[in-house]
């Protein structure tokens, strides 16, 4: 059937071997790979620098904005007080992102087989929803105490609402022939769940996980903010009151770093959950 | 509207699909359209026949029925002796979308061996292997690519071989070529005749291309719009095996003009 079949000949015979054009191909491409890389990089050490004279410049004082270099100092010469205050803040972010997405999950689960469900609830998790994270924070303190919990209340329910809606949307939107398909193969509620949506919401649960994932730890800094004494957020707001401004932003930088690794955990496991998924758009 | 007064009985077991006073009616907000209106038909075990009609005569509505993808409003089905419903489940049936429908999470192979892994208990092998029917349809050496690597006729051969993998005695074709350029529409057509060929499946097959009604079919059965309803049944006195160079014959030509004709009525 196919001794005339063009388009289905084996990827390699459509090609010529030209050894010149194809290694001039891949410098060229090599380039823009370091070029994407680079540029940021200048980009950063050349706002720092800029940064860095204008506070000598100007004469601006350590308390108002403090030099790249004093932050950088602070970063290295209390490097453990930072580190002791990061890990309740990345146990509260980490442990809210997991329940909170699954929840989200399971809820987003409930949605899809209960339209009642769906009427009923949604409109709730959008109320929910609307209330701002600095609002939210101390009435969960007020519910649940002044331990880890709050903090890890607050992370989950900040990382929900986008989860929930993805989640939804993705295992909701399967075209009409793949369904059609399923229905001609005879295929069980169970057999459409796992084979065909499940996989159809990943590229979209991956997308709402890596929202999810610095969003936590906003919820569990923020969370910190009230009577805490301990974290992140604790260390920002005693550095505040304090005047200590190198001490806040070395807590910034140390807290957004860890926000930063957050998500490239998740974007790597995407990539690798994802394989079929990333390849298209390649 | 008639309603058949006994189900198509045991001489219905000879044919493929038997059709009595199959009617479907669907309801929108817009009002009632009967899509289907008192179609008797019967398809022969091992034909292959070809649906042809203007957009909106029920050619896809009349596959779904046969599919037991929409119930009639009114008549009776019967398809391989049984009711659309058993045939289905039955693994009787082969379908394949304008859509190639395929599963992007997975590869060529595992796309193919779909129908095997579903359905519970009824899941069962054809005549041909999966590796028999991806070389059949041309794609051997793809098995572990995935769909978004392989043009559109490839994933449509690939929709193909699935349709095929559970040995299908039957199998329902929904305007598959539709979406294709010429080029791979005529190559797929002289293909899908060799496949039909290989696998003695009845193929029903819905098409707006007169060309490729007249091409493919033994039989075109042509239907009217508004309501969907059968026109007539034109049988296909070409030579087999075709050629695509047939279609120069002056018998082609003769009925492509004819098809034409009658469906300026429909």
């Amino acid at each position: 059937m196919s001794d005339h079949a063009v388009d289905a000949r084996s990827a390699g015979s459509a090609f010529e071997d030209d050894a010149a054009a194809q290694a001039n191909y891949l410098a060229i491409k090599q380039r823009l790979v370091w070029r994407r890389r680079l540029l940021p990089l200048v980009a950063i050490v050349g706002m720092l620098l800029v940064w860095w004279q204008a506070v000598e410049l100007f004469g601006i004082r350590p308390f108002i904005a403090p030099s790249p270099v004093a932050v950088a100092h602070v970063l290295v010469a209390r490097i453990d007080t930072l580190m002791i205050n990061l890990v309740p803040t990345a146990i509260e972010a980490v442990l809210g992102f997991l329940l909170g997405n699954m929840a989200a999950i399971a809820i987003a689960t409930a949605f899809v087989y209960s339209r009642t469900m769906e009427e009923a609830f949604f409109p709730v998790a959008v109320m929910v929803n609307t209330i701002p994270v600095v609002a939210k924070a101390p009435i969960l303190v007020l519910l649940l105490g002044n331990g880890m919990s709050p903090k890890i209340a607050i992370a989950a329910l900040v990382c929900f609402f986008p989860t929930l809606v993805n989640m939804t949307r993705g295992l909701r939107d399967v075209s009409k022939e793949q369904l059609e398909l399923m229905r001609i193969l005879s295929a069980s509620p169970r057999e459409v769940f796992f084979k065909l949506r499940t996989y159809n919401a990943l590229p979209y649960l991956f997308s709402a996980l890596k929202i999810a994932a610095s969003t936590a730890v906003i919820g569990a800094i923020v969370g910190e903010w009230i009577g805490s004494t301990t974290g992140i957020g604790a260390l920002i707001i005693s550095s505040t009151y304090n005047y200590d401004s190198p001490m806040l932003y070395a807590t910034v930088v140390v807290g957004s770093t860890f926000s930063a690794l957050f998500f490239s955990v998740i974007s790597l496991l995407e990539r690798r959950v994802l394989k079929w998924h990333f390849s298209i758009s390649a | 509207m008639l309603r058949a007064s006994s189900p198509p009985g045991a001489e219905a077991a000879e044919k493929a699909v038997v059709f009595r006073g199959v009617s479907v009616r669907f309801t929108t907000e817009r009002g009632t359209v009967t899509a289907l209106e008192n179609i008797d038909l019967e398809i022969a075990r091992g034909s292959f026949l070809t649906l042809l009609g203007p957009s909106g005569c029920g050619k896809s509505t009349l596959l779904r029925v046969i599919a037991d993808l929409i119930q009639p409003t009114g008549g009776s089905a019967a398809v391989l002796g049984h009711p659309p419903e058993v045939a289905r489940q039955n693994r009787e049936i082969g379908f394949v979308f304008q859509d190639p429908a395929l599963l992007p999470w997975r590869t060529v192979l595992q796309n193919v061996t779909l129908p095997l892994e579903v359905g519970g208990g009824k899941a069962r092998s054809g005549p041909h292997s999966a590796a028999d029917l991806i070389k059949l349809v041309g794609l051997a050496g793809w098995e572990s690519a995935y769909p978004h690597e392989l043009s559109g006729g490839m994933r449509q051969r690939v929709a193909i071989a699935r349709a095929l993998v559970s040995g299908p005695k039957l199998l329902l074709m929904d305007e598959p070529f539709g979406a294709l350029d010429e080029i791979t529409r005529d190559r797929l057509n002289e293909e899908l005749l060799q496949v039909w060929a290989s696998t003695g499946t009845t193929v029903v097959f819905v098409t707006h291309s007169i060309y490729e009604a007249a091409f493919l079919g033994r039989e075109v059965l042509l239907l009217a719009a508004r309501p969907g309803r059968v026109r007539e049944l034109v049988p296909v006195g070409l030579p087999s095996p075709r050629r695509l160079a047939m279609r120069e014959s002056s018998e082609f030509v003769a009925l492509a003009a004819h098809l034409r004709r009658v469906l300026e009525t429909c």
